[in-house]
Parts: structure tokens; sequence; C-alpha cells
């Protein structure tokens, strides 16, 4: 593969996680941080498909099946235990 | 592998990473849950979907082409599912302004239940 085509991959990446990861941090309520850390999986999951590409190999295939899993679970049990949560609770400023 | 695989395999990895970048902007630059929630779910079935495309254009045994497709076939079946499940935990817990709504099925839904029940 075209060593600029990853580059511009990486980088596309790296950009997106950061600001999932900024999402994660403001907030403001639980499920905001849920709904972005989504996004934040979805990165590395492109991410190790775009490695598995550029060097041709199916090692991290199974990686990405358990991620993919990992991410699912977590989610749809944050949102089913999801309460009412107070101002105060959501670190107002 | 040849050219116009490359291109293609190239064309589909650089969409996915694009989408996910436009999705953590929307991400950062939206109001509310909703709107967030209607970004995210782009990176997470096209983005995942196009670069499994990338990796299955270069692999040839039917293992791995077997797993490509499980993944794909799985993230379309399950982020819909935790998108609703999210979506309704935030109007549960009063997270959705119901003047953003245009139209507000679940309202009608709760109110028949405590007419029936009551």
């Amino acid at each position: 593969m075209n060593p600029v085509v990853v580059a511009l991959c990486v980088g596309m990446l790296f950009v997106a996680a950061l600001c999932a990861l900024i999402r994660v941090a403001k907030g403001p309520t639980m499920l905001d941080r849920v709904v972005a850390l989504d996004v934040v999986v979805a990165t590395v999951v492109i991410g190790l498909c775009v490695e598995a590409a550029a060097n041709r190999h199916a090692t991290t295939l199974p990686v990405i099946v358990v991620l993919a899993l990992v991410g699912f679970v977590g989610s749809v049990s944050v949102a089913r235990y999801a309460a009412k949560e107070s101002d105060e609770e959501r670190g107002k400023r | 592998m040849n050219p116009v695989a490359e291109v293609v395999v190239s064309i589909a990895l650089l969409l996915g990473c694009l989408l996910t970048v436009l999705a953590a902007v929307g991400l950062l630059r939206l109001s509310d849950l909703l709107a967030r929630m209607h970004t995210t779910a782009k990176p997470q079935v096209l983005g995942v979907l196009l670069a499994l495309v990338g990796v299955g254009l270069q692999l040839h045994r039917a293992t791995d082409i077997a797993m490509i497709v499980a993944i794909g076939a799985f993230q379309l079946l399950t982020v819909p599912v935790a998108a609703h499940m999210v979506g309704r935990a935030a109007y549960r817990t009063g997270q959705v302004d119901p003047s953003v709504l245009a139209h507000d099925d679940l309202a009608e839904e709760l109110e028949r239940e405590r007419r029936s029940a009551g």
C-alpha cells in the first residue's frame, strides 16, 4: 500500500480520536460519554483495519471481533442503568 | 496485487477514516445528545464496513473472509440496538428536550399506558 495513504488515514484517525476524547472529558452527561466512547471504539477498529490492510495480514481480525463485541455490551449496559443526573452531578460550573 | 484493487482499497480506507473524522467533529460541534447520536452511527456502520472492504480485498483465505463478513454483520445488528437503547435511556432520564422533537411517539405511548393502567 502507498505510504501516503496510510499516513493520511492515521492522521485522520488521530484527529478523530482526539475530538471524541475531548467530548468524553467534557460530558456533560454519562450518555454523552457513552456515545463518544462508541466513536473511540469505532476509531480503534478502523485503525486496526488500516494496519491489517497496510501489512496484508489477518492477525488482528479476532481482536476486531472482540472489540466490536465489548463496545456493544458496554454501551448497552450503561444505557440500561442510566439514572437521572442532577445538575451538580454533571459538574456544571 | 493488481493496481485496480490497490486503488479501491486506498479509497475505501480513506473514506472510512474521513467518516470517522466528520463524526468526531460533529460530536464536538452539535448541541444535544440526539444530534450527536445521529453523527456517531456513521463511522460505526459505514466507516467500519468500508475499512473491512479495504482489508477483505487483500486477503484470500476463506476463514479471514468469513470473519470479516461476521464483523460487518455484527456491526449492522448491534449498532442500531445500542443507539436505540441509549436514546430511550436519554428520554427516560429527561435529557431530551421535548421542544426539539417534531413528533413524540414515545410520549403518546406512555400516556396510553398510564390511562389503561389507571
